[in-house]
């Protein structure tokens, strides 16, 4: 017998890392191995939440994170995530304006009609969930057959570069509150390099949204759907598309493109609050961004944010509205880590509960008069 | 895409963050210290604030010995020591404690007295002990400063009304240097007096709640308790009032383990810390290695320096 019950630990580690490894070839000799670019774009919208909760935009790590993560959303932003580790900061860009995106897909819920024009793109919002049968067996050349169909069908349609966004048109009807030009010149708080301690600025907020576990964060904010929060959003606008990224220039400091990344933007409208000051009632604002195409994060996050800007303001009135509560426990990263943790050997700590168990019951069995 | 990674894993600058925050939590003895605390690759909750720390801490040709439940072998400790040993190259590792420079430990602090050379980094999973009687961090911060710990002590006392007997069994709120109470980690009590006057520097790192506190050298540490109810460690006497021995090496004077002999289907007892057990070796018990910590002495200290809020 060993020493104690879990000696033979490293042994058994190099054990299970093989038996986890070899379960990815169990398909047989027909298998090949997954090849990230497949992982990128056929498992585009996985791909898409793993590199939103990783919190670093690398579409190349975050494939090889989901194949090694063998598809565990959890586990491949993690992996990422801990990459992000080892990375300096270098730099950082200035503001990035959104309404520079290339869009792929952009709705407003609000109006039927919006400047630019609705432009519905990849979704399935409106298919119905069916079985595709005829995925199941697909040829090589059924698959290649897709995209040479979509060319051929489609016409070269001049697509703007750019869309201007829907809230514009409702602050020039004085509808939303004018933009705080105060708070654009205050730097945004680095979440990364600086531990939450409360209360926190919004940006801390939306930063630590932006890279939130997808389920945490839609769970929280269907709770202030359902009733326990009165945010009653409307989707003003939801666009997905590409954002340049800009650096300045090392040489001229001239501003330059060096980049872009995907990303998905929501603002939700929602009704206006009784003010203390006689300013002009408006509508207030939400907002949620993310990396990738995520929408269902993107909104989540906008209600979240209206409910905590609320919260900040008034004192929380239910768990949505309460920035410890929403802030502290969104992140996947952390969350699935401590729930991980129970597995590991407690051994000492249930000794020592037990130790307590047992003295108590020997004093409720002895029926000591209470000191 | 190279595997080389840089010394002790994490960047310069997050290592230097950290050791700042280390010298501010030294000169605040039980003090929370904020931090960004970066992700590590393994899961929050396994040690991610003491790996930070070991890794910012830990120089060439140093030796650290790495512990779980007091275990060098167990799974975690194992996973731990190497993932140091494959970022850190030209350090050593050991397993005896007196050989280590840094010890890394969850759940235990060592049975043999560490020296003031020594370090000891334990793994936090809770850092506010007043999490139990206030959930707002913001709010907990108050009461720290203004030492303010009632609630706290309402909560031992409501365990006496109720259970005649504080139920507190590990993470036994300590008060440091007659300011701060901190969570001393999930040590068992037994471990407590340790930290008291403790000769090595003790660090806490909580990962996942991004804290960082420390108990310096030569600070006092006093279990909460009441002057007509005192802190008690583990009791580990059996139905006859002997004090139970390590099945292996015989011990009287150790944190012991119990668990069921699969062979045989009885209940056994070993001692914790394998290091320790090693050393005692399977011989006759010595007095001299009695540790300062025995139930009695504990009570009589407790009546005459102990917290009095009775």
């Amino acid at each position: 017998m060993g020493y104690v019950a879990i000696k033979g630990g490293g042994q058994a580690i190099d054990g299970t890392k093989e038996v986890f490894d070899f379960l990815r070839t169990r398909q047989g000799d027909q298998a090949s191995p997954l090849d990230t670019d497949t992982i990128e774009h056929q498992l585009r919208l996985l791909h898409s939440r793993v590199i939103s909760e990783g919190g670093v935009y690398h579409p190349r790590l975050a494939s090889l994170a989901i194949k090694q993560a063998q598809g565990d959303t959890l586990e491949a932003a993690f992996a990422l995530r801990a990459f992000r580790s080892t990375q300096p900061r270098l730099v950082e860009t200035p503001v990035l304006d959104t309404e520079n995106m290339r869009i792929t897909r952009r709705i407003s819920a609000a109006f039927k009609d919006i400047p630019g024009g609705q432009m519905l793109g990849a979704s399935t919002d409106y298919h119905l969930r069916l079985m595709r049968m005829d995925l199941l067996d697909e040829s090589p050349e059924q698959f290649n057959a897709v995209t040479k169909k979509w060319f051929a069908e489609r016409e070269n349609t001049d697509i703007p570069d750019t869309f201007p966004k829907v809230l514009d048109s409702l602050r020039a009807e004085g509808l939303l509150p004018q933009i705080d030009t105060n708070q654009r010149t205050q730097n945004a708080f680095d979440i990364t390099r600086e531990p939450l301690i409360f209360p926190v600025p919004r940006s801390a907020a939306l930063a630590t949204m932006a890279r939130a576990e997808q389920g945490s964060l839609l769970a929280i904010a269907y709770s202030n759907m359902r009733g326990y929060g009165d945010v009653h959003p409307t989707v003003a606008e939801l666009r997905v598309g590409y954002l340049p990224v800009l650096l300045p220039h090392p040489i001229t400091g001239e501003m330059t493109e060096i980049g872009e990344v995907e990303m998905t933007e929501c603002e939700v409208v929602a009704m206006y609050e009784s003010s203390e000051t006689d300013d002009q009632p408006t509508f207030t604002l939400g907002y949620g961004a993310c990396f990738g195409h995520n929408e269902v994060k993107a909104i989540s996050m906008a209600i979240l944010d209206r409910a905590l800007q609320k919260g900040m303001k008034d004192g929380p009135s239910n768990p949505s509205e309460d920035p410890e509560f929403v802030l502290l426990h969104v992140d996947g990263i952390d969350s699935m880590g401590f729930c991980t943790h129970y597995k590991m050997p407690h051994y000492v700590t249930f000794q020592s509960d037990m130790d307590r168990l047992r003295s108590t019951q020997q004093k409720y069995t002895q029926k000591e008069p209470m000191s | 895409m190279s595997n080389s990674y840089p010394f002790g894993f994490l960047d310069e600058y997050a290592k230097k963050e950290i050791r700042r925050t280390t010298l501010k939590a030294v000169a605040l003895p039980g003090y929370q210290v904020p931090y960004s605390s970066r992700e590590m690759p393994m899961g929050r909750g396994f040690g991610t604030g003491g790996l930070q720390l070991t890794l910012s801490l830990l120089g060439k040709e140093e030796t650290l010995k790495v512990i779980d439940q007091g275990s060098d072998d167990s799974v975690n400790a194992v996973n731990l020591r190497s993932f140091i040993e494959m970022t850190c190259k030209g350090i050593n590792t050991t397993t005896k404690t007196h050989e280590a420079d840094i010890i890394q430990s969850r759940h235990r602090i060592p049975e043999k007295p560490l020296r003031e050379d020594q370090l000891i980094v334990l793994q936090v999973p809770y850092p506010d002990p007043l999490v139990v009687v206030e959930p707002s961090e913001d709010k907990r911060k108050t009461l720290h400063g203004e030492a303010d710990y009632s609630r706290l002590l309402v909560k031992l006392y409501e365990d006496i009304v109720k259970f005649n007997e504080i139920t507190i069994s590990h993470r036994y709120p300590t008060r440091i240097n007659d300011h701060y109470v901190i969570d001393p980690s999930p040590i068992p009590r037994w471990d407590v007096p340790k930290i008291n006057q403790s000769k090595a520097l003790i660090l806490f790192g909580a990962g996942r709640e991004k804290k960082i506190y420390a108990v310096p050298p030569y600070t006092k540490a006093e279990p909460l308790a009441f002057e007509d109810v005192p802190f008690r460690v583990e009791d580990f006497t059996d139905e006859n009032s002997q004090r139970r021995a390590c099945k292996r090496c015989g011990c009287t004077n150790s944190f012991l383990d119990e668990f069921i002999d699969s062979n045989k289907g009885e209940k056994v007892y070993q001692c914790s810390d394998a290091d320790w057990c090693d050393e005692q070796g399977g011989s006759n018990i010595t007095e001299d290695r009695t540790p300062e910590v025995t139930n009695e002495s504990l009570e009589n200290s407790n009546k005459a320096g102990g917290l009095a809020h009775g």
